[in-house]
Parts: C-alpha cells; sequence; structure tokens
C-alpha cells in the first residue's frame, strides 16, 4: 500500500520554523488538543492491551482443536462463538492480534529505517548517485506491492521472521522518498551551509542538523508505515503468505472464515475484520495528529 | 527548462525505470529455490530430466547471459509460453489486459466523479457535520483490506439482499462483459470506495490550501460569492495535484483490481496472474508484474505530462 491519505493545508502552524528540542512541548500540546489523535492514541493503547494482556483474563486454548465445540454461534461460553475447529473466537482475537500488531510495527519500523537511510544518502550525496538510487525507488513503486507478494508466496513459506523482512522490503520506497525531499531541504539551509563554510564536516552536517531535524518527519512515516503494513499483514494470509498454523493473525482469521461467512458464520469474519480497519484508523489518526504538532510536510 | 527538455528527460527517466522493473523481475524469478524446472516438472523429475528441461529452456546459462536473451526476446514482444496453458503469455495478457483496464479504468472513474466533489465541499465547509462525517468514512475506508470489503458487500447486497449477482461477468471478449452489467457493479463499487476514501482526502487538502492563496483574498474583495470562487478559480488549481497522484496512485490499483478479479472471479488479469501462483506458472507471473510494471510507469509519466501542461509551474522546477 503506497497510497496516503492527504495532508491537512498548513495552516497558522505552518509560520512556525522547523521542530527543534525546544518544540517538543509545542508539539505534545498541540497533539493533545487534536481529540482525533487523542483517540487513536487510547485506541492503540486497548488494543495492545486486549492482546497481550486479555488472555490472563480471558483464557482460552488456541493450540489444540476441539471439534466437538466446533461452529458455536456467540454466547455466554464463548462470547464471539468458535471457529470450524473449536477455537474460542474472542480468544483467538488476542492470540491473532498479537502477530498481527508485533509483524506490522516491525515492518512498519524496518521499512521507516531502510527507506531513511536509502533516502538521506541519496538526497545529501546528490548527483547521478541520487538518480541512480531514486529510480531504482521509483521501479520499486512501479511494481504493484501485492504482486510482488503473490509471487513471493509462489516460491516460499516464510515464518514471522521472514514476513517482517519481507514486508519491510516491499513498503520502504515511500518513507525514502520523504526523507529525501526532507534532506533536499534541510542541506541548503543557513545553518548547515554555514557550519561546511566554517569547515565542519559532513558527519557534522548530518548529525548535529540533518538528523535532529528530520526526525519528526521520521517519526510521522514511521506512524503512517505502521499503519500501512498492519493492513499489509492482513492481506498476507489471504495471498498465502501467512504465518503457519497453529499461529494465526487478523488476516488468517479472516482467511480461514471467508467461506464460512457466506453461510452466515459472521462472527468469524467480522470481529478480525473490524479489529484490522480500528487498529488501522487508529494509527493514521495518530500519525495525522503528529504531523499536524510537528508540522511536517508530506504524506 | 523549455517544455521539450522537460519531457524528454521524463520520458528518460522512464525508460530507466522500466530497465530496473526488468532487472528485479529476472533476479526475484532467478531466486527460486530449485529454479524453475522444479516448479513445472515436480518434485520427482530426475536430475537428467531437469537438465534437458534446462537446456531446451536456456536456463543453463549464465545468468547476464539470460537476461540479455530475456531483454532482446522483450523487444520482439516474446515473454514466453506459458507452462500450464501452453500459450504464449504476451496472448494471454494480450486477451486479459483490456479487461482489467476497463474495471479499474470504470472504478477510478466512479471514484474521481464522487471524490473530487466531496472534498471540495469538505474544504468549503470545513469542519462541519459533512466534513467530520466524510473524514471518517475516507479513514475506515482506507483501513479496510479490498477483500474484507468485497466480501461484505457480496453478503450485503448479494446475499441477505438479493439484489446483484456475486460474480462478475465471465465472458472472454468486453462485449460479452459488458452483456452483464448488474455483474460489473460489485466489483466496481469496491474498487471505487477505496479510490473515495484517498482522493476526497487529496481533494479537501488541495482545496484547503488554495482557499488561503492571494487570489482567492482578490476575488473575495472583489465581491465574489464563494461558490463562484470555487467553481471558477480554486478547481481547476487544485485539480492540478491530484491528476499526478493519480499517476502514483496506479500500483494501488492494480494491486487492487488483483483482489477484486479473484474476488469476483473476473477473468482480467489479476485473475490470470493469481492463478499463475497458484500453478507456479513463472513466465506467466514475469510476464504479468512487467506489463503491470510498464503500464505503471508509462502512466505516471503521462500523469507528469498532463500536470506540466496544465500547470507552467511544473516545468520550471517550481512545485
Amino acid at each position: 500500500m503506497t497510497a496516503q491519505l492527504a495532508p491537512e493545508a498548513p495552516g497558522a502552524a505552518s509560520l512556525v520554523q522547523p521542530v527543534a528540542s525546544t518544540g517538543w512541548r509545542l508539539a505534545v500540546r498541540r497533539f493533545r488538543h487534536n481529540t482525533l489523535a487523542v483517540i487513536g492514541l487510547v485506541v492503540i493503547v486497548v488494543i495492545v492491551l486486549f492482546c497481550f494482556v486479555g488472555p490472563f483474563l480471558y483464557p482460552t486454548d488456541q493450540t489444540h482443536t476441539q471439534l466437538s465445540q466446533a461452529n458455536l454461534g456467540p454466547g455466554a461460553a464463548h462470547w464471539l462463538g468458535t471457529d470450524a475447529v473449536g477455537h474460542d473466537v474472542l480468544g483467538r482475537l488476542m492470540f491473532g492480534g498479537k502477530v498481527s500488531l508485533m509483524v506490522g510495527i516491525a515492518a512498519g519500523i524496518l521499512a521507516t529505517v531502510v527507506g531513511t537511510l536509502w533516502g538521506s544518502v541519496a538526497g545529501y550525496v546528490g548527483g547521478w548517485v541520487d538518480a541512480v538510487m531514486m529510480r531504482v525507488v521509483d521501479a520499486g513503486i512501479a511494481i504493484p506491492a501485492l504482486f510482488i507478494l503473490l509471487v513471493i508466496s509462489a516460491i516460499t513459506t516464510p515464518g514471522v521472521g521472514g514476513l517482517i523482512v519481507i514486508l519491510g522490503f516491499v513498503s520502504w520506497l515511500v518513507p525514502s522518498r520523504l526523507i529525501r525531499a526532507e534532506t533536499l531541504t534541510l542541506k541548503n539551509r543557513d545553518y548547515v551551509l554555514t557550519l561546511r563554510a566554517i569547515g565542519g564536516s559532513h558527519a557534522r552536517a548530518i548529525g548535529k542538523h540533518l538528523l535532529p531535524n528530520s526526525v519528526s518527519t521520521i517519526v510521522v512515516a514511521a506512524t503512517f508505515q505502521v499503519a500501512d503494513a498492519i493492513l499489509l499483514v492482513a492481506y498476507v494470509s489471504y495471498l498465502g503468505l501467512g504465518v503457519q498454523a497453529p499461529a494465526t493473525d487478523w488476516g488468517g482469521m479472516l482467511s480461514a472464515g471467508l467461506t464460512a461467512a457466506y453461510s452466515g458464520r459472521w462472527w468469524l469474519i467480522v470481529p478480525p475484520g473490524l479489529a484490522v480497519i480500528l487498529v488501522v484508523c487508529a494509527f493514521n489518526a495518530v500519525g495525522d495528529g503528529l504531523r499536524d504538532a510537528f508540522d511536517v510536510r508530506g504524506r | 527548462m523549455t517544455t521539450a527538455l522537460y519531457l524528454l528527460r521524463r520520458v528518460l527517466q522512464a525508460l530507466a525505470v522500466v530497465l530496473i522493473v526488468t532487472i528485479v523481475v529476472f533476479c526475484l524469478l532467478h531466486a527460486l529455490p530449485g529454479g524453475p524446472a522444479r516448479g513445472v516438472l515436480g518434485v520427482s523429475a530426475t536430475p537428467a530430466q531437469i537438465t534437458a528441461f534446462n537446456q531446451a529452456q536456456g536456463l543453463d546459462q549464465a545468468l547476464p547471459v539470460q537476461y540479455l536473451r530475456f531483454l532482446g526476446r522483450l523487444l520482439t514482444g516474446d515473454l514466453g509460453t506459458s507452462y500450464t496453458l501452453n500459450e504464449p503469455v504476451a496472448q494471454l495478457i494480450a486477451e486479459r489486459l483490456p479487461k482489467t483496464l476497463v474495471l479499474t479504468g470504470i472504478s477510478a472513474v466512479l471514484g474521481l466523479v464522487i471524490a473530487i466533489p466531496v472534498g471540495m465541499w469538505q474544504a468549503a465547509r470545513r469542519n462541519g457535520a459533512v466534513d467530520y462525517a466524510a473524514t471518517a468514512l475516507a479513514f475506515v475506508f482506507y483501513s479496510t483490506p479490498a477483500f474484507f470489503l468485497g466480501l461484505v458487500l457480496i453478503i450485503v447486497f448479494s446475499q441477505q439482499l438479493p439484489w446483484l449477482p456475486s460474480q462478475a461477468p465471465s465472458g472472454n471478449t468486453l462485449a460479452e462483459v459488458f452483456q452483464d452489467p448488474a455483474g460489473l457493479v460489485l466489483p466496481v463499487v469496491t474498487g471505487a470506495l477505496a479510490m473515495i476514501a484517498v482522493f476526497s482526502r487529496y481533494m479537501r487538502a488541495s482545496t484547503l490550501e488554495n482557499l488561503q492563496e492571494d487570489y482567492v483574498r482578490t476575488a473575495r474583495a472583489g465581491g465574489a460569492s464563494t461558490a463562484t470562487i470555487l467553481r471558477r478559480h480554486v478547481f481547476r488549481n487544485s485539480l492540478t495535484p491530484v491528476v499526478a497522484m493519480l499517476g502514483y496512485y496506479l500500483p494501488v490499483l492494480f494491486g487492487g483490481a488483483l483482489v477484486t478479479e479473484q474476488l469476483f472471479n473476473y477473468p482480467g488479469m489479476g485473475l490470470l496472474f493469481w492463478n499463475a501462483a497458484q500453478t507456479s506458472d513463472y513466465p506467466t507471473l514475469l510476464g504479468c508484474v512487467l506489463v503491470i510494471s510498464i503500464a505503471t510507469v508509462v502512466g505516471t509519466l503521462l500523469a507528469d505530462v498532463a500536470q506540466s501542461l496544465i500547470d507552467p509551474r511544473v516545468k520550471a522546477g517550481r512545485a
């Protein structure tokens, strides 16, 4: 997924200078006044608690099949019913959510790190190195991520670690463009040029000015990247790349429930579907809030 | 920079991108464990059979040689032969690509026709009820996996309310596909909803940005109403960046086509690609990725050219 929701137009906030360390308190205050972003943050915390603490309050057996308990509707014993092999769906939502969240967050961060390195080198070095590096990015963007993932699914079945690497590998392109653009504007700022003119090294220019001033852009990019990665994790099971049984994730639950949903067992697909939508919305809302709070352009 | 120079530079860039795409795809398909021979002949094939297959397919030569031969064949339009369907891949794609372009084209046009006015309305009535509602819906539809959205639409509009068929038309030609327009409704809507979610946001942001420009203040000072300003001045200026975004959105559109075609069993290129992945039909996979990627590069190029023709600031390198 390389599309993003577009930014707010720069309002009065664009008069504020790029955020240095003193701007952080201002950014926190702006973020707290963004209702949607605060709700998003609360939703993320609640879902993380649900997945990681929930199993202690609502213990279920997610490793053994219990065919005598299969295909039950929602009720007192199983709040969200059971699936085709007798797993409690509410418990499975927590069990699969752990994988979805961990893989999504790790892949999103990996993509941001790779994109930051690639984009900052391309932008700072410039010239033909920049031209070649950015054509590679163009080529990567031209190949739809879902097509690449389906080709990979025809070749191999990765574990959780492999999945994170694969998802990071198909999603670092957009952040690399954002960071490159950021580097291009920053490297010609007066304070960077001054530092270079009085004999400061490239390393010092990057360490003292470029990276600290890019932190807000990187944090915002990472937030959107995690949202996209969690969405992509939901797709991979559908494409045949998902984690292997007995492990599962929300996408795996959706794929497994597809046929059952046609025969009326809605509780197999509605909970994981809503969980994906809710958590992706929440990360996007937080990303929007952070972007406006830091006054970052792009996305 | 003159327009001609700008266009020349963009075309050369696009050619470089296509070349890199061919290298990426070639490398990816040669990273197969056991190679394509295992995929075709199966795990029980003897080493002798595999050697013979590799010789016949030219798979025993050095990779750079294979790449150059592959590139040479591409230039003559030869994408190889499908392992499973025993037909030239180029022909398979030529039969299906128009159907995919028609389906995604209808989705995209429908999506834009709705998204553009919605985005402008949101910008004009910023922070009003409609703005909040449209923003919430955009977030939800942006965050919904296409296969889940399509499935919910099928269950609601095809099962619970038996209004629409859950299967897309399966004809071989475009004419046959259009004989069953009802079958196109759900696949088109699935694609259009995602499109509306993304592009209403772009249009809203772009319109908001333009509403702060000096020319709007001047027009207001001259007594023009908001509706007139939006229609006469802001509309065209706001549309320009959206046209460029359309080019960048193409990979998402084609990715979406892969899912909708599989879900609704629509016989386009997405379904061809899907089936090729299930049967490890590597020449077909390779051909589809190449054609889709080249279509994306060309689409992005056209969007940039269109933008430079509409907006003189682009070729001057200022926007």
